[in-house]
């Protein structure tokens, strides 16, 4: 190092200092096209939204939020909570073995189930939700085996109603239940386990006592995920609860195209988003906001 | 076999066979449904039954037949073609700029990126759609491929900051100690090397543009109709076994990108 | 990384020669690079390695090749152009590296830690290949290391910087020999410190008196410094007539180290370690066995202690 060089203290520390921020704001620059577009087309239209949701022609006003105590929005707030714990259940369910299996199975077997977990993923929402209209309505697949095979006599009612959109829904979040719990558990070392049954752990009690505990972080995020994007489905509880199930996001678009009631839409989506974002913001504290959003 | 052990804890596959039942009708819950749309499509009759009757072409020539819905088919792959381009674009930028910046800008802004996939669709959708309104972009190309965009820009940031991550930025010095500005570098150098998670992002930019439902059903409409649109409306209306031709397509093409997908990260994986 | 450009200090300059480079960016600056990873391209041969600083400055395709044949001969790698970096071995990539930061003709070439990622064996075989290169060059080359055996063996001048300041810049010899304060003694070599008192413009352990060849600028609290390889183990009276520093004490432990072995003797002002080739002829000492330390007044070193 030329040490021996005369140094001026001093004498460029600006220059140095303001060359450092050009290169910082040249590389913050390059993150800007793509904000720009977020911001514009969704990020502030929210904040008008926000805005709308207390304005009505005298201004300021709360007209709109107390509306939504309404006995027709409590019943769809409740529809929409019912059915969002359901689905997630039931997706917990599944989804656990399913993620268990896959982590312990070899390399092939691995890669293939994954495979078939993304296969609905990657398939275009209605196509699945056509799929599932064809199999369970009045005249539908399910029905007419049923009824061929003798085994009941009038045609079931499984769509357009409850029982539907949560078969329909459960179909749409269970890869996202897998593959958080898939991510976790594959991080989980066999000794783990080969050490709790060295210790003497049965072995229903080296999964309860170790396994579980340790793959609980991926349950969470799955959890949480499937939750908070049940809360705001729109299309499959659209589709195949046959106007029978409202659910919160319905009532949204309702407002919008039917009444162009934008102070009951805006006030519905606010309470939608606060909530939302609370059981992330909740949650992401717990695990960590990059487990939830890095899973997808 | 039954009696062998399957786990570290000596748990036979006999004893978890409960185990294997339920995963297997977890599969087939998620994977048959879809699939059976296929054979659905070459029915020849207007009611569904399976197995069909007979078979036919007639629904894929009704599809091809209906100017309406070849409009709607064309305006969806220019509207996914131009998503995919300006996302993977814009998104692989920003992944280079989270990946050299430091700090806690960074991270707020990696946060606002993911914002679109956190709020619920149907507030982007009226939001946009309000938007679209005053400036006339409702029924556009450019509204519809924006509109995508966004849906589209956490997920290229996602996978190109991943692809960033396993990828050593002092090779970057070193092309710019050998005589390359910055660009250069990263063109000559970086981009060759993060090829692969670009490629995956447009891939799910491309689908996720393709797939967009709820934005499209106010955002889209007129000469850009999309087809999620337009199935949306035609399988709120009446069954017509025509979706099942398009779906059996739209199922070719998602096997389409998940297979390049799988193929892309397995050839990441080899080449590391 | 200073001098590459690639950070830029909160102050003071950066000259070559006489120009101030202090805000040149890196690709302007003629510096080759060797990285501690060697960062070789994977997406291209190592020929295409080599060509890419010749491709940025447009240099025209017959010359190219011609300098892309050349450095792969310099290096020894002639007939490996069109290898993939993933087939070379370690000292293969640590030389194209080298290979591909001096084809441009740098001004001069930075090193950083170039032989940190090789096993022992081939370090000390690159060390001696990367010090014939630079004799060969002739270029300024600037080595970063931690290793300072590697310090002393590569080196015309050694800069021993602590925490960003810089400690002493000498030749090896005068580096090792002649440390200017007690950082660089202990960082460079193995070193036992004693303290000395100050009585009368002269240095004493306890009732000894002792010679130094130096003394330090500024006299806080004098620290005795010693080279285990220095000490002499000396019987009862013999060389009493030779003007040397003594001391006394007993053996405390004895370790075996193959080539040399090395004793800890507990004197009255602390511990000191003595290396003790292993040539035959020396007396066997047990532990317990009362010695005495010679060591040649010219080998003696006085340092100040420091606070830090």
């Amino acid at each position: 190092m030329p040490g021996a060089d005369p140094v001026v203290p001093g004498l460029n520390e600006r220059a140095l200092a303001a060359a450092g921020r050009r290169e910082r704001t040249a590389l913050a620059a390059l993150a800007l096209p793509g904000m720009a577009i977020i911001t514009v087309i969704a990020l502030l239209p929210i904040v008008w939204l926000f805005w709308m949701s207390f304005r009505n022609s005298a201004g300021f006003t709360l007209e709109h939020y107390l509306r939504l105590l309404h006995p027709n929005y409590l019943l769809t707030l409740k529809t929409t909570f019912e059915l969002s714990f359901l689905v997630t259940g039931i997706c917990m369910l599944l989804g656990y073995p399913l993620a268990y299996l896959t982590a312990q199975a070899g390399r092939r077997a691995a890669a293939l189930l994954i495979v078939l977990i993304l296969f609905p993923v990657w398939t275009s929402l209605l196509v699945r939700c056509y799929a599932w209209l064809v199999l369970l309505q009045r005249r539908g697949l399910i029905n007419s085996w049923l009824i061929d095979a003798g085994i009941i006599d009038a045609p079931l009612r499984l769509v357009h109603n409850f029982t539907g959109t949560a078969i329909g829904m459960v179909h749409i979040m269970l890869p996202f239940m897998v593959l958080p719990l898939y991510a976790t558990m594959r991080s989980i070392s066999p000794d783990y386990v080969r050490a709790a049954a060295n210790l003497g752990a049965s072995p229903m009690q080296a999964f309860r006592q170790v396994y579980l505990p340790l793959s609980v972080p991926g349950l969470v995020a799955g959890v949480i995920i499937v939750f908070v994007l049940c809360l705001g489905f729109y299309v499959t509880p659209a589709l195949l609860g046959g106007g029978n199930v409202m659910m919160w996001s319905m009532q949204i678009e309702r407002n919008v195209t039917y009444h162009s009631d934008w102070g009951a839409a805006s006030a519905l989506g606010v309470v939608l988003l606060v909530v939302a974002l609370g059981i992330l913001w909740m949650f992401g504290r717990i695990v960590g906001f990059d487990r939830i959003v890095g899973a997808k | 076999m039954l009696s062998r052990p399957a786990t570290e804890t000596q748990i036979t596959h006999g004893r978890r066979l409960w185990l294997y039942v339920v995963v297997a009708l977890a599969l087939v819950f998620l994977v048959v449904p879809s699939l059976l749309v296929i054979p659905l499509s070459f029915s020849s009759a207007r009611y569904l039954s399976f197995p069909p009757p007979g078979w036919s072409m007639r629904w894929y020539e009704a599809y091809l037949g209906s100017r309406e819905w070849r409009e709607a088919t064309v305006a969806s792959f220019v509207a996914a073609g131009s998503t995919t381009v300006i996302a993977t674009a814009f998104g692989t930028l920003a992944a280079y700029s989270l990946a050299t910046a430091r700090g806690g800008l960074a991270r707020l802004i990696y946060a606002a990126y993911m914002l679109p996939l956190i709020i619920p669709a149907i507030l982007i959708a009226i939001g946009t759609f309000l938007l679209y309104a005053q400036i006339g972009l409702n029924s556009t190309l450019l509204g519809v491929v924006l509109a995508h965009t966004v849906m589209a820009l956490p997920l290229v940031v996602i996978t190109v900051a991943a692809g960033l991550k396993s990828y050593d930025m002092n090779q970057e010095l070193a092309a710019r100690s050998l005589g390359a500005s910055r660009p250069i570098a990263f063109l000559t150098v970086t981009l060759p090397q993060i090829r692969i998670a670009v490629a995956s992002g447009a891939l799910l930019a491309f689908i996720t543009s393709l797939d967009e439902v709820v934005i499209s059903l106010f955002v889209a409409g007129g000469n850009w109709m999309t087809l999620t649109k337009r199935m949306f409306n035609a399988l709120r209306d009446e069954i017509d076994p025509t979706i099942a031709a398009i779906s059996s397509l739209l199922i070719a093409v998602s096997i389409l990108l998940l297979g390049a997908s799988q193929l892309l990260q397995a050839r990441q994986r080899t080449s590391r | 990384m200073v001098l590459a450009g690639f950070i830029r200090p909160d102050k003071g300059q950066v000259l070559f020669g006489d120009r101030d480079i202090t805000l040149l960016p890196p690709h302007k600056r003629d510096v080759g690079m060797v990285f501690q990873n060697y960062a070789l391209f994977p997406n291209m041969t190592v020929a295409g390695n080599l060509a890419y600083p010749l491709k940025i400055r447009r240099v025209r395709h017959g010359e190219i090749d011609q300098r892309v044949r050349r450095a792969l001969d310099m290096v020894q790698l002639s007939g490996f152009g069109d290898r993939q970096i993933d087939q070379l071995s370690g000292g293969q990539r640590q030389r194209v590296a080298v290979a591909r930061a001096i084809i441009f003709e740098p001004r001069i070439l930075l090193m950083d830690e170039p032989l940190s990622a090789l096993d022992k064996k081939l370090r000390e075989q690159m060390q001696i290949e990367v010090r014939h290169l630079h004799q060969r060059l002739g270029m300024t080359t600037v080595y970063v290391t931690h290793d300072q055996r590697e310090a002393l063996t590569m080196s015309d001048r050694i800069a021993v910087i602590d925490r960003g300041r810089l400690r002493q810049i000498g030749t090896p010899r005068d580096v090792y020999e002649r440390p200017a304060n007690r950082f660089v003694a202990d960082f460079i070599g193995e070193s036992t410190f004693l303290p000395l008192e100050q009585r009368d413009g002269a240095f004493f352990i306890g009732k000894d008196r002792i010679e130094a060849a130096t003394r330090p600028a500024e006299l806080g609290n004098p620290l005795l410094v010693l080279r285990p390889e220095k000490l002499q183990i000396i019987a009862g009276a013999d060389g009493a007539t030779l003007q040397l520093n003594r001391l006394t004490g007993t053996v405390r432990e004895i370790v075996y180290q193959g080539e040399s072995t090395l004793l800890y003797i507990a004197t009255g002002a602390g511990e000191v370690a003595v290396r003790r080739a292993n040539a035959g002829a020396d007396p066997a000492l047990d532990v317990g066995a009362p010695v005495t330390l010679a060591i040649s007044p010219a080998d003696t070193i006085v340092v100040a202690a420091e606070s830090a």
